[in-house]
């Protein structure tokens, strides 16, 4: 019999450790012959630890399975007369429902599983990049539509091809996996779940670009994603999937991974080159671009983790297949990441068009509390308050600029009517005081000033000039700040003074 | 910690990783987990190897959360403040240690016996799992108060 248990950190957080030697141990108990797999997670949290068996109608699915189930699991032999008993994983609406591109082999697959990997498409895309022209794979991710998943959305084969056409000696390529934004995850799930599809995403960049070496930025706080990294690098490299004449092709490439170390503002890109060549981490003027001049003044591409991840997707199955989901101008899916106060949390892969009412309700079943949702909070802590009155808008990049919200890095984190907007709105202020670069004086000086203002207007004090003082300070950190920390932190603040005006004391 | 231990650990780190591009940060990460944090004295000897001056190193050091200049409790409870777990119930956990520790919300520390370190951090990816934490590099999410006194060693009893 085989067993899978998640080795996903949000699975350990809830015990899946525990759980995997409670079946090894019952299994010996009983003297039964199990073979215990540790796969990554389908993504399902609130079913995590989700244990899954091998039958003749495939992997049948049981969560969340506490270490005191494990026996009772035995005992019913694994069947459908157990409580925890959810069939068949692929037949649950919340997957049914998804378009799993990047997040394909989430659940399905041992992260470092090589024959895994392969047996599932894997390493497909690097090796369709390595028969044609560095020219013509920067063409099929331009084609694609594929923009970057890190926030600004930049098209990524035009970063791609700026690179490409830069002359120079040694180029980079480096993966921003920072993802330091609250609400989000699948950086994570990607790096700690299927860290061959970032790696083989990262070699086709190279192919593309003639970049020979690699860097993987990763925070502090994902030390089971800077393990699983590390070792995925091992085995690709001595795979010959990296290194010297990868797949005995002209190209090289050598990868690496770094730990950051807890500053959010590290995400940011430029501020993330400064700390890979061992600096505080103060965001650079642009120009000039690090598609030019990027690590240690040469030519480097800078892409988040999912959007190197969708690469391979892109090259394996063609720019067409990817280009034709979506809306508008957002080609291909996105990993969207229901988090907060939401009762089926988890990731969710759809293409771009998708509504955030489905996205909580059809997805996530409503609030965890069982109370009415009352805010949601849209591309992380930089991203503005979604009130209901636009819970209906596709999510698109261009449609949720147009009502001065973001789609960010896709987290979606949702409040209920308990929420106070005033107190979140001081809170976007206060993270950006203590995350500040302290480069430009709007974001360092202003983030302090605006806690204080909201701390007046809920008090009470003078409460029409302070809230005017609040508006012309936001204005003058969007219009001041060199990067979005200080740019972009007045969009959960207006956000939130527009839409929920009683919580600052204020008439609605 | 005695002086020896750390020029051992300086060395052994800087050894590792001096030839690296952009070695700095390899190597602080390996003395912090050599020696829990970053000792003042350790700092002339890597910026010496590092041809940096010891301000600019201290710089670095001071920058970035994640680096300790002091010692850390014996048990290091880091506690999720970001906005998914505050809409879990993060905040009344972050009151709760506090109060258990004896500790002040607005700069926790360590409680004056030693044993606990309690700090915040800024999300940890288990945000659909909110609130979460971390007891000495181990995981906890769907946290709750009685989780709390369960896994601190020294919650449950102090008041
Ligand atoms: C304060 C701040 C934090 C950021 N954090 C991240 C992050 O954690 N991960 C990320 O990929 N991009 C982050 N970004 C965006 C990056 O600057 C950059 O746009 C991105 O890495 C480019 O990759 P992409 O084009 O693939 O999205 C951040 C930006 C700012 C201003
Ligand atoms: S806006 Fe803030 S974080 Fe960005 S460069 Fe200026 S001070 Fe630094
Ligand atoms: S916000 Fe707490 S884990 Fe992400």
């Amino acid at each position: 019999m085989i067993i899978y248990v998640p080795c996903d950190s949000a699975a350990l957080a809830v015990g899946a450790d525990e759980v995997a030697l409670a079946v090894q141990a019952e299994a010996d108990r009983r003297g039964l012959a199990i073979e215990l797999r540790r796969n990554s997670s389908r993504g399902l949290f609130w079913l995590e630890p989700l244990v899954e068996v091998v039958t003749p109608a495939g992997r049948i699915a049981f969560g969340p399975v506490a270490e005191e189930d494990v026996a009772s699991l035995f005992d019913a032999a694994w069947g459908a007369s157990h409580p925890l008993h959810l069939g068949r994983p692929e037949d649950m609406p919340f997957l049914q429902k998804q378009e799993r591109l990047t997040f394909a082999r989430m659940g399905i697959t041992r992260p470092l599983s090589l024959a895994d990997y392969e047996a599932h498409e894997g390493f497909a895309g690097l090796r369709k990049a390595l028969q044609l022209s560095p020219a013509e794979v920067v063409q099929q991710v331009l084609d694609s539509g594929l923009r970057g998943r890190g926030g600004a959305a930049f098209p990524a084969g035009i970063k791609w091809k700026t690179v490409a056409a830069a002359q120079a000696a040694q180029k980079y390529i480096v993966c921003n996996a920072d993802e330091g934004d609250s609400g989000t995850y699948s950086d994570r799930m990607t790096m700690e779940g299927d860290p061959f599809m970032l790696i083989e995403g990262m070699a086709i960049a190279a192919v593309a670009t003639g970049a020979t070496q690699g860097y993987v930025y990763i925070r502090s706080e994902y030390p089971h994603a800077v393990a699983t990294m590390r070792s995925a690098i091992e085995l690709a490299t001595a795979a010959g999937f990296l290194g010297e004449q990868m797949l005995g092709s002209a190209h090289s490439f050598h990868l690496h991974v770094r730990m950051a170390a807890g500053a959010y503002v590290c995400g940011e890109e430029t501020a993330m080159l400064e700390s890979l060549e061992g600096k505080r981490g103060i965001v650079r003027a642009k120009p000039p671009l690090p598609a030019l001049s990027g690590l240690f003044g040469k030519p480097t591409v800078i892409n988040n983790v999912i959007t190197l991840a969708s690469v391979p997707i892109i090259l394996a199955r063609g720019a067409a297949f990817y280009r034709n989901y979506g809306v508008g101008r957002s080609h291909g899916t996105l990993p969207i990441q229901l988090a907060g106060n939401i009762l089926h949390g988890g990731l969710v892969e759809k293409a771009f068009g998708v509504t955030l009412r489905e996205l909580m309700y059809d997805f996530g079943g409503g609030s965890a509390s069982g109370r009415p949702i009352k805010a949601v909070q849209v591309g992380g802590p930089l991203g503005a308050y979604v009130p209901e009155s636009q819970w209906d808008i596709p999510l698109d990049y261009e449609a949720y600029a147009a009502v001065g919200a973001v789609v960010g890095h896709g987290g979606i984190v949702v409040h209920d009517d308990r929420a106070n907007m005033a107190r979140l709105a001081r809170y976007a202020m206060e993270f950006c005081a203590i995350e500040s670069c302290g480069k430009c004086t709007p974001c360092r000086i202003g983030s302090t000033r605006g806690v204080e203002v909201i701390d007046r207007i809920r008090d009470g004090e003078n409460r029409p000039q302070q809230v005017q003082l609040l508006r012309d300070l936001c204005d003058t950190m969007v219009h001041g700040s060199l990067c979005a920390m200080g740019g972009m932190t007045p969009f959960p603040v207006l956000s939130a003074l527009n839409h929920y005006p009683q919580d600052f004391g204020l008439p609605v | 910690m005695t002086p020896d231990h750390t020029f051992d650990a300086v060395a052994t780190a800087v050894a590792a990783h001096q030839h690296l591009p952009g070695a700095l940060m390899p190597i602080l990460h390996a003395v912090q987990d050599a020696l829990g944090h970053i000792p003042a004295d350790a700092v002339p000897s890597i910026a010496k190897a590092l041809n940096l001056s010891t301000a600019e190193v201290h710089g670095v050091v001071t920058y970035y959360h994640h680096f300790r200049s002091a010692p850390a409790g014996r048990q290091v409870v880091q506690i999720c403040r970001a906005e998914s777990c505050q809409s879990m119930g993060g905040e009344q956990l972050w009151a709760h240690a506090c109060v258990r520790l004896g500790l002040h919300g607005d700069h926790p520390g360590t409680t004056p016996d030693g044993a606990v370190t309690l700090e915040p951090v800024y999300c940890l990816g288990l945000c659909a799992s909110s609130p979460a934490m971390v007891v000495d590099a181990k995981l906890h999410a769907r946290m709750n108060i009685q989780k709390f006194d369960r896994l601190v060693a020294q919650a449950g009893s102090a008041a």
